[in-house]
């Protein structure tokens, strides 16, 4: 058996240890705001925070996933996490909306960790998750508006 | 605006039942229906000429409820180009909706109901602008004679507000709530008594609200599912809940044609949670849209079938597959370059191209390469179906409905009737998810476990190894200049499998649909034009990706009219101003055997004023002609495609490790009439992000007939710092034209525009895509 801290939430789950993190909370725990994109890390849609650092939960077996795993299901109760999913409302961000929870999740984590950052970190910390209806213009200017709002607080 | 009952028809009160399943008992609705005085079946172009044609019904696409909510149902498959938000838009302006209180409902599969529901060719909004604004017009109408009737006042006086009737002398006001039950008796009038709302009393339609080149202009109204996606609630393929699933992948023949010969699954069924393997029929060439036949895993969990798959040991049979195990992408471009020497086909042929070359004074000749893509959507295929009782249930990302309703009951057995196909949030299409293999590779598992829930998962390695493959092409162009540097004669010959060989013996020529996209409309004012299609074989799925032919036709003939324009020694811009000639409309049955997206050529014919124009406002827009640092250069291509209009000109600055910064893109578009401008922004955006992608690292390339990438590490798509730092769109404001298509026509300048500037930036001409590591050297 192995427990899960998902959102708060304990969750204990007959799987192997190799599973990955992303297929134990879709198929098992049966959350699906996380999205399988390439399962090798190379897109970033499965992104979801592990004691606040956001990893690839494609590539993470959970016995790993030890600590407190936050999804984007968590993220309007977040205090940065809804900054992040208004400005991305604002902007008029999403097209199909497959790989921008994991955007947002990746977003969120790189504005705890650096809440003003200048547009290079932006393009650096982002340039893991892929977008192929291309919103990268609109994704950078949301980070950038949550980065200033932040300055005026 | 006549208003007698003579002109409206009863309803017809059977066809209330579709109310069934929409909030109950105390739904109301505007039960009534149209005559239909346009015929589709009649009709050549356009819409109504599409399958299932168009439909203007109120009852089918506009619900009220007695609570005031307004549910419109969006019969098109939404992946990303906004057309649920688009869509109810129309709808919800027209009415008098408050933006606050509508909601929409995916249509199923049915086009005898919903008219045609396939999502491709950039037709949504250019098909369903006006059916869906009559439709709305027809129920506001209806609640306006409701209030008149209950306040027993003339119609005259009544007019609709948001979200409510008015009644003008008394200010009496009655709620769309309040009105449904009445309205919903009444009868639907016909369309010639239908008064569309003004430019002026719109509120939505044709506004530029939202985020609009960098700056926010209003927020209002916002995407129909922005909430859901950002919240993780947004129900794309394999997110919809089924009872106790199974789920699903597929081993499939690595060649195109191979065949299963044998496999042993006994390390699969150890794994933890396998279930059973199946094996799956393939349908052998030409595949269409049929499964390609393998070996399923089935397990109690995505994970367990993917490891499951990872331990089957299988042994293909290449036998079936014949040329196509020896495919190798190197081999074959040399194989095409070396067909492009001689004539082919000819498709169009105005003056003596070869005497003119000849007397040319000097002449320019060049070859172009496209290399096969995928489109790679980032929500692989997935599809989901269950059967029982001699009934099919599909919930799948799926572009074609109706086809995907066909092939799955094709593939069991069933009629079409017996088959609900549900569609889900696309996770992106870009015209893979066109293509219902993967729904019929579910059904075909799902018949294996009557009654149980069965998810069919791609993964990335399938998506790459198994795209139905943008053709690779080969473009070889030649033109004779006089003394001064006028073009005299333009020689193109294009050489690409076509997508004719996906349904039929291979033609290996390309079709009137695949030449009508860019390359018999060659828009130049030459003397001596010739263009001719020498034969190409396929030897893998060809399918269409975004935009399609259009992108070597565009990518050859924009990079070689600049060329050529080195070559006169002018200015780019002038010198296709030149060559496009004074404003004049080509009909494109005038230039051979041609395709016009569907629409009629007296209506939508290509008009050179109009390229003229947006060719002119991308490059005033951008600083044409301005100084730039060394290593930096502005590059300009443009193209009609989807009976739309798109010029780029890009800002790009190469530097010493031949990395390609991209500084600023100014896109201007012609789509005719425009709905909803913010979303042609976001496409326009969207489009340019993924043609930098086919012009700098997007490539699939075979060996012995197998793909040769797996995943993002080596099949390469644009990530954010390879998207430009600006990007300015410029809508030309084109109200009385015909609507024109959004989604496809902003890519195929996008590659021949990058390259032009890295020519301008460095000298070093791109003639094979991607460029990779070209400027490395």
């Amino acid at each position: 058996m192995v427990t899960l801290n998902i959102n708060g939430e304990q969750h204990e789950l007959d799987v192997p240890d190799n599973m990955p993190l992303l297929w134990a909370i879709r198929d098992v725990v049966g959350m699906k705001g996380t999205k399988f994109g390439c399962g090798v890390s190379q897109c970033g849609a499965c992104t979801v925070h592990l004691n606040g650092t956001a990893i690839r939960s494609c590539v993470t077996p959970v016995s790993a996933a030890k600590g407190e795993i936050t999804t984007i299901e968590a993220m309007a109760e977040d205090p940065v996490g809804s900054k992040v999913q208004q400005a991305w409302l604002d902007l008029g961000v999403a097209q199909c909306g497959y790989c921008q929870g994991g955007q947002i999740m990746n977003a969120t984590a790189l504005l705890k960790r650096t809440p003003n950052p200048d547009t290079s970190e932006i393009v650096d910390a982002m340039a893991g998750n892929l977008c192929r209806c291309g919103t990268y213009n609109r994704i950078l200017a949301a980070i950038e508006r949550v980065a200033g709002k932040e300055d005026q607080a | 605006m006549s208003r007698s009952d003579d002109k409206l028809l009863l309803a017809n009160v059977s066809r209330r039942r579709f109310l069934m399943g929409l909030a109950g008992g105390s739904a109301l609705v505007l039960a009534a229906r149209w005559d239909m005085p346009l015929a589709n079946e009649k009709a050549q172009f356009g819409a109504g000429a599409m399958p299932g044609g168009w439909v203007d019904d109120p009852n089918v696409f506009i619900h009220i409820d007695s609570d005031g909510t307004v549910t419109v149902v969006n019969n098109r498959s939404e992946m990303g180009q906004g057309i649920r938000t688009s869509l109810v838009l129309l709808a919800a302006d027209e009415l008098g909706a408050d933006w606050d209180r509508v909601k929409v409902r995916q249509a199923e599969a049915n086009q005898e109901k919903y008219g045609n529901q396939n999502t491709d060719g950039s037709r949504s909004m250019r098909h369903w602008y006006d059916p869906m604004r009559r439709a709305a017009a027809a129920a506001r109408l209806m609640l306006e004679q409701a209030a008149a009737n209950q306040w027993s006042v003339p119609l005259h006086e009544v007019r609709t507000d948001i979200h409510k009737v008015i009644h003008i002398p008394s200010g009496k006001e009655l709620g769309f709530g309040e009105l449904a039950k009445a309205a919903r008796g009444l009868d639907v009038p016909g369309r010639n008594d239908l008064v569309l709302k003004t430019a002026d009393e719109l509120r939505f339609i044709g506004r530029e609200s939202g985020y609009i080149n960098g700056k926010l202009e209003s927020a209002y109204p916002k995407a129909i599912d922005g909430e859901d996606i950002v919240t993780g609630k947004a129900i794309f393929g394999a997110d919809v809940e089924v009872e106790n699933p199974l789920y699903a992948v597929i081993a499939r023949p690595p060649v195109y044609g191979s065949k299963l010969e044998s496999y042993d699954d006994s390390e699969t069924l150890k794994v933890p949670g396998v279930q059973k393997t199946l094996e799956i029929e393939g349908t052998g060439q030409p595949a269409g849209f049929s499964p390609l036949g393998g070996v399923a895993v089935v397990a109690t969990n995505t994970w367990a079938a993917i490891e499951g798959r990872r331990k089957l040991k299988i042994q293909w049979d290449n036998g079936p597959a014949g040329d196509n195990a020896s495919y190798t992408s190197e081999s074959y471009r040399k194989a095409l370059e070396e067909r492009a020497q001689s004539p082919g086909r000819v498709i169009r042929e105005n003056g003596d191209v070869e005497g003119a070359l000849k007397q040319a004074g000097k002449t320019v000749s060049a070859t172009y390469y496209m290399p096969h893509m995928a489109q790679s959507p980032m929500e692989p295929m997935v599809a989901t179906v269950v059967v029982k009782n001699g009934e099919a249930e599909v919930w799948a990302p799926v572009q074609n409905p109706r086809a995907t309703r066909d092939t799955v009951a094709g593939r069991l057995g069933m009629d079409r009737e017996k088959v609900r196909v549900n569609v889900t949030l696309l996770g992106g299409g870009f015209g893979r998810k066109s293509k219902p293999d993967y729904a019929a590779e579910a059904a075909s598992v799902a018949q294996a476990f009557e009654g149980r829930p069965v998810r069919l998962q791609w993964t990335r390695e399938d998506d790459i190894h198994h795209a139905y493959f943008h053709a690779v092409s080969v473009d070889h162009l030649e033109a004779g200049l006089d003394s001064d540097g006028n073009a005299l004669a333009w020689r193109h010959r294009t050489l690409s499998p076509s997508i004719g060989s996906l349904f039929a013996p291979d033609p290996e020529h390309k079709g009137e649909f695949e030449l009508g996209m860019g390359f018999n409309t060659m828009p130049f004012s030459i003397p001596a034009i010739r263009l001719e299609n020498p034969p190409a074989p396929a030897h893998v799925r060809i399918g269409w990706f975004r935009s399609v032919y259009n992108l070597p036709h565009a990518w050859a003939i924009q990079s070689f009219a600049h060329e050529v324009s080195v070559a006169a020694g002018r200015d780019h811009r002038d010198y296709v101003l030149e060559l496009l000639g004074p404003g004049r409309e080509i009909h494109n049955l005038t230039v051979g055997d041609g395709w016009n997206y569907g629409e009629d050529p007296d209506m939508h014919p290509i008009d050179t004023g109009r390229m003229r124009a947006v060719v002119e406002k991308a490059t005033a827009a951008a600083g044409w002609g301005k100084e730039l640092p060394e290593g930096r250069g502005m590059g300009l291509a443009f193209h009609h495609s989807f009976v739309s209009y798109t010029a780029i000109v890009f800002d790009v600055e190469v530097d010493d490790s031949g990395n390609v910064i991209i500084h600023r893109a100014d896109i201007a578009f012609d789509c005719g009439r425009q709905a909803n401008p913010e979303r042609i922004h976001s496409q326009l955006e969207g489009a340019c992000v993924m043609g930098i992608g086919v012009a700098l690292m997007s490539e699939v390339t075979f060996k012995h007939g197998v793909v040769q990438q797996d995943n993002f590490d080596t099949y390469l798509l644009p990530r954010m710092p390879d998207a430009p730092k600006e990007i300015h769109i410029h809508l030309m404001d084109r109200q009385d034209e015909p609507m024109g298509g959004v989604g496809e026509p902003g890519l195929p300048p996008v590659a021949p525009a990058l390259c032009n500037a890295i020519y301008a930036a460095t000298g070093k001409r791109i003639r094979r895509l991607p460029v990779g590591d070209q400027l490395k050297a």
